[in-house]
């Protein structure tokens, strides 16, 4: 479905992806781990197109995503769950909502996109009328899980959804993470929370300082000593 | 294709009373006429003055309201109104196509500042520094070309014969006419406001407004959308200021190009109330009002004869003062906190 090869990419003056090629099939759930700085956001900002690349190629469904502005991205079925959540604070949870269904494909099916988000995210519904900016932690990232789905979305790219949450908010949110595999969408999924993650993944990569140390399925990853080493304090 | 209504706008007044207000604004000649027979020509002047700044300030409002805070309408005015004129008196071009151009030039000038601005992301004080460049610049312009400008002293459309002209769009001595026009062009404003209010683009721009990145990863193509806003918003403003000297009959630096001019749609608008569809009107008739009564204070007072032309800047030094008051303990405006109060004794009422 997705296809990344030779792509580096960075900020002005650093390089923070080099040489980085990856791909996630469809209907997969690939996590991505790495330590702080990692280029995780990164990764994921690229594949989203909020950061050019700067070199390599970048597929979607064979179709080339190189130098495409998010907008487009978005149209190709990508969703993007950004770092931290980024949303609408000052808009109500159905007005975020609606804004996740902006792409004209989406707006058309709007009303559907809604009911089925809020069967999903009942408590969404609840909080309808409520401000995003004034939820919880665990139901901004409900909400932004929910406004990325409501493109209608085939991959869905989760940064971190269990960052700055409490331990059992945190087992919430990947309950979240298994419910929308369930319902066939393709996930991307960057966390640091190493041994969840890959409860919930397939297949997982090691990104170290913008490369990727390692790769395979999360029961091989579970084993590796790249990833014993680092990330489970063993 | 399905309109998503994200939130409704407050402040749109009710069907039936837009009808009563568009029915008394249509007949307040008749009213003055009859009510102040001796100062007919005083009241409309003020009127107009209110209607042509409350149609700049609506337009100013359109990207205002988004957090795109330009301190360059002061060159769109200018650039309208001079265009307008200097293609008439030195080209003999009617203002019928006169004011197009002049739309077109501050569109364009608007949107080579705003595209830089837009792609780097530039916003907030840095956006507002460079659209005030602009207006230095384009004051300059008309200061350092003023073998046809008139330079700071300003410079005046040359009368078409007979007074009252529709193809030099001369209407100036028909108060009555001049009211009208003026009215209309205000129609226009709050018809363009009430467009864009609905439209998608709102959305979209107030998602951004909060959150660009956000708003790009949902797919809107924010540049985009905020280059249309600003390009509608100078072409509306050329337009105001173009109907804004050919009713003055005079165009200066002063009085429709350049800085003063900016702050005082910033300041009017702020004031009025930024996101509320009558804000900039009640803005308007704010500004407008105060500064007729600074005029006839001031003239009293004999402070003319002791600052001399410093105390032209007086009421420039007043509207600094009362913004800083506005953005503080006002920040939704005149119209904007009043309406919010009306709501707030409505729910809770008990
Ligand atoms: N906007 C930016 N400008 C400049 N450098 C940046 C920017 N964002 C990230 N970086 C740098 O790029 C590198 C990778 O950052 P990135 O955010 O991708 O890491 P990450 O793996 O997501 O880390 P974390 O787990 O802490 O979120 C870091 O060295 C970071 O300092
Ligand atoms: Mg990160």
């Amino acid at each position: 479905m997705l296809e990344l090869s030779g792509i580096s990419a960075g900020y002005a003056g650093a390089q923070t992806l080099f040489d980085l090629s990856m791909r996630v099939e469809a209907g997969e759930a690939v996590a991505v781990i790495g330590a702080n700085g990692a280029g995780k956001t990164t990764l994921l900002r690229v594949i989203s197109g909020m950061l050019p690349a700067r070199s390599g190629s970048m597929t979607m469904d064979g179709v080339s995503l190189r130098d495409s502005p998010p907008h487009r991205i978005v149209e190709t079925g990508i969703a993007h769950v950004p770092e931290s959540r980024r949303l609408f604070p000052r808009l109500s949870v159905e007005s975020n909502l609606k804004m996740g269904a902006f792409i004209p494909a989406a707006r058309a099916r709007f009303r559907e996109r809604l009911d089925y988000v809020y069967g999903l995210f009942p408590r969404l519904k609840e909080r309808r009328s409520q401000l995003a900016g004034t939820m919880s932690g665990g139901e901004q990232q409900m909400c932004a899980i929910g406004r990325a789905l409501m493109s209608g979305p085939k991959l869905v790219l989760l940064d971190e959804p269990s960052m700055g949450l409490a331990p059992v908010v945190v087992q919430q949110v990947f309950d979240l993470v298994r419910r929308i595999r369930q319902e066939g969408y393709t996930v991307l999924i960057v966390e640091q929370n190493v041994r969840q993650v890959l409860k919930v993944a397939d297949r997982g990569y090691l990104i170290e300082v913008g490369r990727i140390r390692a790769g395979g399925t999360a029961a091989e990853l579970l084993a590796s000593d790249a990833v014993r080493d680092a990330y489970m304090g063993i | 294709m399905s309109r998503v209504a994200l939130r409704p706008t407050r402040g749109i007044p009710p069907l039936a009373w837009s009808a009563l207000g568009a029915a008394a604004l249509l007949a307040v000649p008749i009213l003055i006429r009859y009510g102040a027979p001796g100062s007919e020509r005083y009241y409309l002047h003020i009127l107009i003055q209110i209607l042509i700044w409350s149609f700049i300030y609506t337009g100013w409002s359109l990207m205002g309201r988004f957090g795109l805070t330009s301190l360059g309408h002061g060159a769109f005015t200018g650039i309208g109104a001079y265009t307008t004129v200097l293609l008439w008196n030195v080209a003999g071009l009617s203002p019928w196509l006169g004011i197009p151009v002049g739309i077109g030039l501050a569109t364009a000038a608007a949107l080579l500042v705003a595209y830089p601005c837009f792609s780097l992301r530039i916003t907030g004080h840095y956006f507002a520094l460079m659209t005030l460049a602009l207006t230095e610049f384009v004051r300059l312009c008309i200061v350092g070309w003023r073998d046809y400008t008139g330079g700071s002293l300003g410079t005046q459309p040359q009368r078409a014969p007979g007074g009252v002209s529709i193809t030099a769009l001369q209407f100036e001595p028909d108060r009555v006419l001049s009211y009208y026009i003026a009215l209309a062009l205000w129609a226009l404003g709050l018809w363009m406001w009430l467009r864009v209010d609905r439209s998608m683009d709102r959305y979209a721009l107030d998602a951004a407004s909060q959150d660009e990145e956000a708003a790009a990863s949902v797919g809107v193509d924010v540049t985009r959308e905020k280059l249309k806003i600003t390009g509608l918003s100078a072409a509306m403003c050329a337009l105001g200021g173009a109907v804004y000297g050919q009713y003055q009959m005079y165009i200066g630096p002063d009085t429709i190009a350049g800085l003063g001019v900016s702050l005082n749609i910033v300041f009017g608008t702020i004031a009025g109330g930024l996101s509320v569809l009558l804000g900039p009107t009640v803005g308007a008739v704010f500004t407008q009002l105060l500064s007729e009564v600074l005029r006839v204070a001031v003239q009293g007072s004999g402070l003319t004869a002791q600052l001399g032309s410093a105390a032209l800047a007086l009421d420039t030094a007043i509207y600094g003062a009362l913004l800083i008051f506005f953005i503080i303990y006002m920040p939704k405006g005149i119209l904007g906190t009043i309406l919010e109060a009306r709501r707030r004794r409505r729910a809770g009422a008990p």
